[in-house]
């Protein structure tokens, strides 16, 4: 058993990009968790995408050994939360199971929207936060000026921040002496009935379901019996340690110590994050309070490019929702694109995560159809039904308009930070947006701007427009805030006359003529000319709103054939036949698969 | 399973053409991908021998017919010694039997040294020749990397024209340079010569030339399909109107001047081909001999052939070849002959659905068993058949 006094939970906010995980790296160097030679860069993302683009996805955790100053022997448990916006739910658990925090700050790049939002949860944990500047041996660091932001932004005093450089090892031990002096110690009684909280759980193909927690009170240990509260459920537990970062077995975790069971679990499905777990025999009287439950709120199709692949997908996405119970999804056939899946994500990035992880790691050539959020579709009687109200995923499920009453779509209020010379464009984007102006404020020379904007139109390419106009200095951070009726419609995409299903979408009334011609004219390019000449529309019910066409071939001749051409000739034609395989057929048309996608993409709007 | 053996050879016409690939130039013209190397010396007996030895192998597995037909392809076989030209016609006469009214085409560097060959190559049987013009325009014959110029070029077309009583010539028009006006009066001229038959090729880059270099770079800008098919339709209104229609893609006759040798292609019929890289189609094989002429040599010594490979064709394949190779045709093909060939019905070789809306759409006509491309959709020829040859 540990003494409470020499615990320290904590967790690290940082921007992407801000140093965070090479922070962490340094910190397990330091306190000996690896060897140098164990230590390939950034431990603790796991995944290759996560190496990749430099994010974490999934909460780790790492217990470190730390002899400080007083001469006394600590134990400092680091939580690692994912930086970005889409994962935001990890970062509540992680920090939930904390008592403070490193703020990690960009010397050159000051305070960052993203940050923002997971500080403000930490401090609504009532967290100790110790900042950290971090990369303060960078040419263009400003140490003096992020300590000001620091101070106005987000009202921490900063005059005793630590100084450092992840990279260069300076710092380190300011930090770890800032851990153990700064964060105060967790409490908990040992001879309380169990109660630990069920921070995350994964699956690991030799141990099973691994689950990570924080004991509150009591103590856990091999061979109780214990029970999950929400859940209802009893397990037998047959391991319990920590990651240091490699897995140690330990005896018991008591109150206050961070680490991991396992208990014969196969399905991730059983574990509930933000659930309590209590003894069998002597259980707690009341459970801690859970977490929001992950709503996903951004939904699109995914197809197998060749229609064999099907159950390959099935497969390969019933294997990632093992280890991401954020994601969801069900069958869905569709006339253009065949069988597939709707899938729903918490966000953009978490989308092209999975998408990426399908294609990469399980070798699935895809086709994503366009993002969509969930709409709220009141519905008037009819004679056989009772009005209702029900939730729309797929555009291409919409009732026919005359049974809807009203359409509610959800929005969010957008914080954005952005230097001040990219003003001008942002605030345009924002109200091209439908958004609605809530917050302007400057520090610095930069300018905080809060946006209520509805979720449709961020989906799309709001992020990727954002940075291009602010050549990536603009930073962006949401949260939803319900939903509201809007003037939506559902948009037809027609080819040679004939409706498109995977390119219809719901689009504001307002916004419906430019998104329909810009449609057409991506699809002017995408589609190859035919024998004949194919009209693109876009239409809303019965009325047209926006028309190309696509004029007919005019030449495809091979000049030259002779007896030894047959057979080159025969090759020739084969391939092609084959060519038109990879396309879906809509009538007489054929559209090449990349274009469903492509189609979708809004590009530079002028 | 390597001899197959049909009742009239396999072919859907009685026609039997033999095709003689002589494979050297003097050097390669930057546009052509035609199997042809440039060596600084032939052994003449010994290339005279060896197709004779290789045609004596395809004379062998194709008893019992008379060639209607015999072509001297290149390569530049104007630069066989007549007397090469005069051993092999006398042996496929002994082999086979020539038809009375046999097709003896030999292609010909329009060079003053070749025209200076023409009585002999005449006297040694020849009776047509296909002439390399290329072009009327200087600039243009420098741009296709040809050696002669048009003066020289139209000397050979003359002294052609009095050795021979059936002479065709090539042009490649849609030029990066050439606008519609300046192709229209080299037409005019070109059909003033009065010559029979005329085949007329828009250029096109071919994998693996110099100009499929240039073009990769950027240096070569090839009429874009609008522009080309202007000069396509142009050439149809010209050649119609002076009495030379296109009976096939590219090839243009006054009625009973077309090439019977290409014809029997088009029309899938049978044909032997000898010498390095020559096709052939017997008894439902295609054949195909050995490219690079060292190769070819080497083989015949080995095997007493030139042959690569000779593989049965599946009816499927066979029925493609014969539908992509006969709607060149303006007169189309005999769809129940080419069903009744590959033992297939006629729904299992052509889209009947897609033949539909091609017919409405007045690109291809169908007249009891005949199915042809319409003259409006010959220019679009490869997308139709995309769309109605199934296999």
């Amino acid at each position: 058993m540990t003494d409470l006094s020499k615990i320290r939970n904590f967790s690290i906010i940082a921007h992407i990009d801000h140093g965070k995980s090479t922070l962490a790296d340094r910190l397990i160097q330091r306190t000996g968790g690896l060897t140098d030679r164990e230590m390939s860069a950034q431990v603790l993302d796991n995944m290759d995408i996560e190496k990749e683009r430099g994010i974490t996805i999934k909460a780790q955790t790492v217990r470190l050994d730390y002899t400080a100053r007083d001469g006394q022997s600590y134990i400092l448990n680091l939580m690692d939360t994912p930086g970005h916006v889409d994962f935001a739910y990890e970062v509540s658990r992680s920090l939930a199971a904390c008592e403070g925090a490193l703020l990690v700050v960009d010397a050159a790049q000051g305070v960052e929207a993203q940050t923002l939002a997971n500080v403000y949860q930490s401090i609504e944990h009532d967290h100790e936060i110790v900042p950290v500047i971090n990369k303060i041996d960078l040419p263009a660091a400003e140490p003096e000026k992020v300590k000001a932001e620091i101070e106005d932004i987000i009202g921490l005093p900063a005059d005793e921040a630590v100084l450092a450089s992840a990279k260069s090892g300076i710092g380190i031990d300011e930090i770890l002496e800032a851990i153990v002096t700064k964060i105060p110690p967790p409490k908990g009684d040992r001879d309380a009935p169990l109660k630990a909280m069920l921070v995350d759980s994964w699956y690991d193909p030799y141990l099973g379901v691994v689950i990570l927690i924080r004991v509150i009170d009591g103590v856990i240990k091999k061979g109780q019996n214990i029970k999950f509260m929400q859940a209802g459920t009893q397990h037998l537990v047959d391991r319990v340690g920590a990651f240091r970062p490699k897995i140690e077995n330990l005896p018991e975790l008591g109150p206050g110590e961070v680490g991991f069971i396992t208990a014969q679990i196969k399905e991730i499905a059983q574990t509930r994050v933000g659930d309590t777990i209590t003894d069998v025999k002597k259980p707690a009287a009341q459970a801690l309070e859970g977490f929001k439950e992950v709503q996903p709120v951004v939904f699109c199709g995914l197809f197998p490019v060749d229609a064999n692949d099907f159950e390959k997908l099935r497969e390969s996405i019933s294997k990632l929702r093992l280890n991401d119970a954020s994601f969801s999804f069900e069958m869905e056939s569709s006339a253009a694109l065949g069988f597939g899946f709707r899938c729903g994500f918490l966000g953009l990035l978490h989308l092209e995560i999975i998408q990426e992880r399908l294609t990469r790691e399980y070798d699935l050539d895809l086709i994503t159809t366009a993002p969509s959020v969930v709409y709220r579709l009141h519905l008037r009687h009819t004679k056989d039904e009772a009005a209702k109200t029900i939730e729309l995923h797929n555009p291409a499920d919409m009732p026919d308009p005359n049974r809807i009453e009203s359409i509610e779509e959800p929005w969010i209020e957008a914080t954005i930070y952005v230097p001040d010379e990219y003003l001008g464009p942002i605030l345009k984007l924002c109200q091209d947006r439908r958004g609605i102006q809530k917050n302007l404020t400057y520090v610095a020379g930069r300018a905080q701007l809060t946006y209520e904007l509805p979720l449709n139109e961020v989906v799309f390419d709001f992020y990727d427009r954002l940075k291009s106009i602010s050549r990536g200095y603009a930073s962006f951070d949401y949260h939803q805030i319900g939903h509201r009726e809007g003037d939506l419609v559902k948009m037809n995409i027609l080819v040679n006359a004939e409706p498109v299903d995977a390119l219809s979408m719901i689009v504001h009334r307002s916004q419906a003529e430019a998104r329909g011609r810009h449609m057409c004219e991506r699809l002017k390019d995408l589609i190859p000319r035919h024998l004949f000449k194919i009209p693109i529309q876009a239409a809303i019910g019965g009325k047209v709103i926006a028309r190309e066409t696509i004029a007919a071939l005019r030449k495809d001749v091979t000049a030259k054939c002779y007896g030894g051409d047959a057979t080159r000739k025969r090759k020739l034609l084969e391939k092609q036949k084959e060519g038109k395989k990879r396309m879906r057929e809509y009538g007489s048309v054929s559209i090449p698969q990349e274009a469903f996608i492509a189609a979708l993409r809004m590009g530079d709007e002028s | 399973m390597l001899k197959q053996v049909q009742h009239d050879g396999g072919g859907l016409e009685d026609a039997l053409a033999l095709y003689i690939h002589w494979p050297f130039c003097v050097s390669k013209c930057p546009y052509c991908d035609f199997n042809s190397h440039v060596r600084e010396a032939v052994d003449q007996a010994q290339w005279r021998e060896a197709l004779l030895v290789d045609m004596a192998h395809e004379a062998a597995l194709l008893p019992e017919r008379r060639l209607t037909s015999i072509f001297f392809g290149g390569g530049t076989p104007s630069l066989m010694p007549p007397a090469t030209v005069a051993a092999l016609l006398e042996a496929a006469e002994r082999h086979w039997g020539l038809a009375p009214d046999i097709e003896i085409t030999l292609e010909a560097n329009p060079s003053s040294v070749e025209a200076a060959r023409f009585a002999d190559l005449a006297a040694a049987g020849v009776n047509r020749v296909s002439l390399g013009l290329q072009s009327l325009d200087n600039q243009a014959l420098r741009f296709l990397g040809r050696a002669h110029d048009v003066e020289e070029g139209l000397g050979a077309l003359d002294t052609a024209q009095k050795h021979f009583s059936r002479v065709s010539f090539d042009l490649i028009y849609a030029l990066p340079e050439q606008d519609e006006a300046a192709w229209e009066a080299e037409l005019a001229r070109a059909l003033s010569f009065g010559t029979g038959h005329m085949s007329l090729y828009q250029l096109t880059i071919e994998p693996g030339t110099r100009f499929a270099a240039l073009f990769a770079k950027g240096e070569l800008a090839p009429k874009d399909a609008d522009e080309a098919a202007g000069f396509y339709e142009l050439t149809q209104a010209m050649t119609g109107a002076a009495g030379l229609p296109a009976y096939e893609t590219s090839n243009h006759a006054r009625p009973g001047e077309e090439s019977r040798h290409n014809l029997t292609y088009w029309r899938y019929g049978t044909y032997a081909g000898i010498g390095p890289g020559a096709h052939g189609r017997r008894g439902g094989l295609a054949t195909q001999r050995h490219r690079k002429p060292e190769n070819w040599l080497s083989a015949l010594a080995r095997n007493g052939h030139g042959l690569q490979e000779e593989a049965p064709l599946a009816p499927t394949d066979q029925a493609m070849e014969a539908l992509l190779m006969g709607l060149r045709l303006r007169e189309g093909v005999d769809l129940d002959r080419i069903a009744a060939l590959v033992g297939k019905g006629v729904a299992d070789i052509v889209d009947l659905a897609a033949a539909g809306r091609l017919e409405r759409a007045e690109l291809i006509r169908r007249d009891g068993e005949r199915l042809a491309v319409t003259p409006r959709g010959m220019i679009l020829l490869d997308a139709i058949l995309a769309e109605v040859v199934r296999a």
